[in-house]
């Protein structure tokens, strides 16, 4: 098997596979509907108990029965990647680019880190005791048994196979649940999964609310879930039922601070790929608003301007780099923000869009009203207003006035003394200083929450200890 | 605090629970102490920043951890362990620099008004706040929005917690409880393991707490000596009628000693030791019964008490079985010289923590977590545990301008996507032969 990625897919490829995928499209939505009607809470309790069977019988508990499965994820980014990458384009007409670079790539990469690391996470760790006690102790991580990973829709494949990754690599049995806002992936997935694990203990239950509802009703070892906080509250109200506990990956507003002495160029462009180039800033780590100062601010957006044109285009609707808005429900949220009396005479570039395509382009806006529902809800989308402030030291203050910790906050400055203040000041999932959304690339920084934006964290060891219980041994001779 | 307050503090805990001077001060009192000890010794390191390093996929980079508080905490406190289990998740609190309420319970009061006292005469009282309080206290505290919330307790008021905690999206350790099993394997030093197994069970709040053991499995062929050299002991420590030792505490109030002698009255037919029990001055005798049906009472509920049934089996493997039915606990335990058994156990056996020949003293090790698992609680705390169990663990990169290849950006082209692939594979010398046939702008 390649270890190495393939050096010869061309893009024709990935269009081929799309058309044809766009075919079967019907053909499984047909067949999922027919699933949908039967999965309900009594399937659901079933499903779970056959699980735990093969939980307790020792199934999962190998060193190569893990490894299997990890093997089993890559060959299925090795054999299968122009299907995901058409389902990707399907689901959300991501550009091929960002299919593989953010998708697969994370992926496959988490993937071999656990296959390289998995000997050493599972090895006990020894644990100095007092000289008194006549004894040794140990450290031994176990699986937690059965457990629920409740996937989002904006990066599909990603965020339903990384977290089984770390499920899987800790030795548990798992049930994924991918959401239906990607149904071509969803279906993909679940084709995939049962071709390349083991059925027995690691599937997929596709659906909607009902579906994940009756999920939601059973007990659970874990849940791990990535969405919305609203969400995020109703799955821990139904662990609590069952003392279950959760890593809810949720959101939030992350800013960015742009210091006046920062390379502009630079700056903008960093902004501008972590936001238009992330699924068209459809995602949870993605730029939500600026703050910069009053001086600093036209000079940004002027930037930004050429920024956008060198890199989508003139028209960036027409753009095949442009990800499109993932249905019409997010398109008409997105527009009501835009269209706002108070904001729609502060966009600064863009406003274009085309409903027939579901297509949004990069829109900037300047000094929109602190009250205006753009700046009290995380935007999720290819909106960028700028904030003003009289010197970015406010910035700090704004910030945490909102009272809900976002899941990244960005700074772009040469100033030490301003980055010291802001990671000192700012609380948040994680942070990262003169570039956004890289820092969940470095699987030894764990990617999570804080507060409204999540809890628990996940991405290389961090993964594998999401799903462990880290058990305490003292053995006396 | 504790240095000037010793007594005071000891005092309370007698009022509330009988409790003997010598085990309040070792369990509760001297164990705070060495906690708020080893908290200002690394106090220093824990707060450092961790650097961790960073790869090829976003070089130059460098990264760190930065631990952060969480912010405004509220712990809630059990009765049995009435300062130690209010004061050991506070240290860990401010040790990470958070803001404090703290609900000790009303069922141990004077404790209660004891600590609300103290921490108001010796703490920050701008950050540092204790209500005291029953139901109704509680439940205005969890409506409030809490940066985290810390519950000992049991399992019922613990899904209420969570449930509140979850509206607000709040984070939550639940130090829950179980019922703890001590497996005895006929190969050991009956003698030591009595020893161990009377004093973690009986010299330990009589048996209210929530690592003592629970009940026994051991050999039909072994039940007998074990339960002769328990006698003995029992004897040894407590006298022949223990109700009258001062060296045992006595049960909190009336309404678990009707919960205890309910479940001992449906069984009473199975005690071989004690049963003895004195409802004016709450005190039961360390009772041991054999072989209860399983779907007795006390088989079904944590017992919390100094009631210890015996279960046999034929062949010791048999506990698995017997151990796997039932919910996780917060602690197993296994006394045996068999180091086939002890893989086994360990392997096996899911519990909040484990200790082999001996009960409860793996909570007195700061090196080792102290949690729950399953039904037993989530989140852990003790030693630097503590200072995680309230912190944030913020990952912070660092970039620079310099460097800023444009491959990165669109318009995406298949130049620029073999690039991309070779700097993402991290492999060096695909990176280089690539880059040779581009030029970076």
């Amino acid at each position: 098997m390649a270890s190495s990625l393939p050096m010869k897919k061309t893009w024709t490829r990935h269009v081929v596979s799309a058309l044809e995928l766009d075919g079967l499209k019907t053909a499984i939505n047909v067949s999922v509907k027919e699933e949908k009607a039967a999965f309900d809470s009594k399937a659901a309790n079933s499903l779970v108990k056959q699980l735990r069977a093969n939980f307790a019988a020792g199934k999962t508990r190998s060193y190569d029965w893990r490894m299997g499965q990890l093997r089993g994820i890559l060959k299925i980014l090795d054999n299968h990647e122009s299907e995901i990458v058409a389902a990707l384009r399907s689901d959300l007409s991501k550009p091929v680019h960002e299919a593989f670079i953010n998708e697969i790539i994370n992926l496959q990469k988490s993937c071999k880190l656990a296959i390289k690391k998995l000997k050493e996470w599972m090895t006990p760790e020894k644990v100095p005791i007092s000289l008194a006690l006549k004894g040794s102790a140990e450290i031994v991580p176990e699986p937690l048994g059965v457990v629920l990973i409740i996937s989002t829709w904006n990066f599909p494949l990603l965020l339903s196979l990384d977290p089984v990754v770390g499920a899987v690599a800790a030795g548990n049995s798992v049930v994924l649940k991918p959401s239906e806002l990607a149904p071509v992936t969803s279906s993909l997935l679940a084709k995939l999964v049962s071709q390349y694990l083991d059925r027995s203990c690691v599937r997929v239950v596709e659906g909607a609310v009902p579906e994940t509802t009756a999920l939601l009703e059973q007990k659970w070892d874990k849940i791990f879930y990535t969405g919305s906080g609203r969400i995020g509250r109703t799955v821990m109200a139904a662990a609590a039922k069952h003392l279950t506990p959760v890593v809810l990956e949720l959101g939030g507003k992350c800013p960015v601070v742009v210091d006046p002495d920062a390379d502009i160029k630079v700056t903008a462009r960093r902004i501008a790929i972590g936001k238009w180039g992330c699924n068209n800033g459809q995602a949870c780590i993605a730029p939500d608003y600026i703050i910069t100062t009053k001086d600093f601010a036209p000079k940004l957006v002027d930037t930004f301007r050429e920024v956008l044109q060198q890199i989508f285009g003139r028209s960036p609707l027409n753009s095949k780099d442009l990800s499109r808005i993932v249905n019409s429900n997010h398109f008409d949220r997105l527009t009501k923000l835009m269209d706002e009396d108070k904001v729609s005479g502060k966009i600064v570039h863009g406003g274009e869009r085309d409903k027939t395509k579901l297509k949004i382009a990069p829109t900037i806006f300047l000094d929109v009203p602190h009250d205006s529902l753009i700046m009290n809800e995380e935007i999720f989308g290819p909106l960028l207003p700028i904030i003003t402030v009289d010197k970015v030291e406010d910035s700090f203050d704004l910030i945490n006035s909102s009272g809900r910790k976002p899941l990244a906050a960005y700074l772009f400055t040469s100033n030490e003394e301003l980055k010291k203040q802001f990671v000192a000041s700012v609380s948040s999932g994680g942070q990262l200083v003169n570039d956004t959304v890289l820092h969940v690339a470095v699987q030894e920084l764990p990617f999570g929450g804080v507060g409204e934006s999540g809890m628990g964290s996940y991405h290389g060891k961090f993964s594998f200890d999401a799903f462990s219980h880290k058990k305490p041994v003292l053995s006396k001779y | 605090m504790i240095e000037e307050k010793e007594s005071e503090i000891l005092q309370a805990l007698y009022k509330d629970l009988s409790k003997p001077k010598l085990e309040a001060f070792i369990s509760e009192v001297h164990a705070v102490k060495s906690a708020s000890n080893l908290a200002l010794k690394e106090l220093k390191s824990w707060m450092k920043p961790e650097k961790v390093k960073t790869n090829m996929s976003t070089y130059p980079s460098s990264a760190e951890i930065l631990p952060e508080p969480l912010g405004v905490v509220l712990v809630i406190s059990a009765w049995n362990y009435p300062f130690l289990l209010s004061l050991d998740p506070v240290v860990g609190a401010i040790a990470a620099g958070n803001a404090v309420v703290l609900k000790p319970s009303e069922i141990s009061p004077a404790t209660s008004s004891t600590i609300a006292r103290l921490l108001a005469e010796y703490l920050d009282n701008s950050t540092i706040r204790v209500i005291e309080g029953a139901v109704p206290e509680t439940t205005a505290l969890l409506e409030q929005k809490w940066d985290k919330i810390f519950f000992t307790g049991g399992g019922r008021v613990g899904r209420i917690v969570m449930s509140a905690a979850a509206r607000h999206l709040t984070p939550v350790t639940l130090e829950l409880g179980g019922k703890n099993p001590v497996v005895v394997d006929s190969n050991v030093d009956v003698e030591v393991a009595a020893r161990r197994i009377v004093a973690g069970k009986w010299a330990a709040n009589c048996g209210q707490i929530c690592i003592g053991a629970d009940y026994i499995i051991t050999t039909k062929k072994f039940a007998p000596k074990l339960i002769d050299v328990l006698r003995n002991k029992i004897e040894e420590f407590f006298g022949k009628d223990p109700t009258e030792s001062s060296d045992q505490s006595r049960i909190v109030n009336s309404f678990h000693f009707r919960r205890l002698a309910n479940l001992l009255d449906e069984v009473s037919d199975k005690i071989v030791v004690g049963g003895q029990r004195d409802e004016s001055r709450l005190k039961i005798a360390p009772t041991i019964l054999l072989d209860v049906p399983e779907n007795a009472q006390i088989m079904q509920e944590e017992i919390f008490g100094p009631l210890l049934p015996i279960i046999t089996v034929e062949n010791l493997e048999e506990c698995f079985g017997i151990i796997e039915a039932k919910p996780k606990p917060l602690s197993a335990y296994l006394f045996t010289n068999d180091q086939r058994l002890k893989k086994k156990f360990v392997q096996n056996v899911s519990a909040g923590g484990i200790a082999i020949n001996d009960t409860i003293l793996q909570v007195a090790q700061p090196n080792l977590p102290f949690g729950g698992v399953g039904e037993s609680g989530m989140g852990c705390y003790h030693g630097k545990f503590s200072f995680d169990a309230f912190t944030h663990r913020k990952p912070v990169l660092y970039r620079i301008f310099a460097r800023d290849s444009s491959v990165r950006y669109p318009p995406y082209t298949p130049k620029k996507e073999k690039i991309m692939r070779a700097l993402l594979s991290g492999n060096l010398l695909r990176i280089i032969l690539t880059l040779l046939g581009w030029s970076r702008d």
